[in-house]
């Protein structure tokens, strides 16, 4: 490494407006993150709906005659093992590698569908026991917030489907590894919501 | 099979600028570690008798809050490089205005919560 890419590495000693322009991924994944800090106050927004509305239960039943922890944390056990094996996925996409790839985004997969089929199996139990979002401001809210974040995954998974698709026919092209870079993100962020959902959604914390 | 994707890779960078790595696979099994032990941690804390229970919630906020610290450092690969500067920015503009709402909020409703008439006085009002 000569001096001049060892000092462009680092960034101490080119000056900012000396420094050129910044490579495509860094401006890609600085638009995405964009995208996914509004998507966070969406997110917010709806914290905030359900921390003012969880005590309004009209008569009807409580967060604790309702949630299950044990399902939580295998729900969370869910994200956060497809959390890493994602980053598994994206290191064998930096690396070139076409079977880990596959590999882990399949495993990913598999944990996000079952995440989605334990939070849908959880939320046909509390409607077929009349606790829909109909029932108080509390289930409104309640659904809301969860629900959102379950059409996230959802999305999340569609978009993972595409994107095996576009490495079995585009190959490791940029533009493919730049969409995996922001899949992942997009993963991880997901991730970083449902903390707030367990914490608290099912483990009650409040003000 | 790396030096080619290097090549390709470099299409889109800037001339002398490197390929960043984002992580190793011992990064995301350290964040792994963390996370898992800071999540066992709440749902300990949400179910025992140990903590005086109005400091749970409190016990709660402090361990979701590292948890995410530990998702965005490990996972998201948010630092202090040169090439993260404008992440962090606006990562703090996103905690700022998060805040704003969700607090902001929760002051707003409890306030008009404690001036709100109570419900049998204000059913007499409206006879």
């Amino acid at each position: 490494m000569s001096a001049t890419e060892q000092a462009l590495a680092s960034g101490d000693a080119v000056p900012l407006s000396l420094r050129g322009p910044a490579p495509t991924r860094v401006v890609a994944g600085y638009g995405f993150w964009l995208f996914l800090l509004s998507d966070i106050i969406i997110f917010a927004a709806l914290f905030a709906a359900y921390a003012v509305l969880s005590g309004e239960t009209a008569g009807g039943p409580t967060a604790a005659d309702l949630f299950d922890k044990k399902h939580v944390l295998i729900e969370t056990a869910c994200l956060l093992a497809s959390s890493v094996t994602c980053g598994f996925g994206s290191l064998a996409v930096q690396s070139g590698d076409r079977n880990s790839t596959y590999v882990w985004m399949t495993i990913t997969f598999i944990l996000g569908i079952t995440f989605l089929s334990v939070e849908v199996s959880e939320f046909s139990h509390m409607l077929s026991i009349g606790a829909g979002p109909t029932r108080s401001a509390f289930l409104s809210a309640f659904f809301t917030l969860v629900g959102t974040h379950g059409l996230h995954v959802t999305i999340g998974l569609c978009w993972l489907i595409v994107m095996i698709l576009q490495v079995a026919t585009l190959g490791f092209q940029p533009m493919v590894s730049r969409r995996f870079f922001c899949f992942g993100l997009f993963w991880h962020a997901l991730d970083i919501v449902w903390i707030g959902v367990f914490t608290i959604v099912y483990l009650g914390a409040h003000l | 099979m790396s030096t080619e994707i290097t090549e390709i890779e470099a299409q889109g960078m800037a001339p002398g600028a490197h390929v960043r790595t984002h992580g190793t696979r011992g990064s995301y099994l350290i964040g792994l570690g963390y996370a898992v032990i800071l999540t066992l941690a709440s749902f300990w804390a949400s179910s025992t008798d140990v903590i005086y229970p109005p400091g749970v919630p409190i016990l709660l906020g402090v361990l979701a809050i590292a948890q995410m610290g530990i998702h965005l450092v490990f996972f998201l690969h948010i630092s202090s490089a040169p090439d993260q500067t404008n992440n962090i920015l606006a990562l703090a503009f996103g905690i700022f205005v998060v805040g704003l709402l969700v607090f902001g909020s929760m002051i707003i409703i409890a306030n008009l919560n404690h001036n709100m008439m109570p419900m049998d006085q204000l059913m007499r009002m409206q006879r």
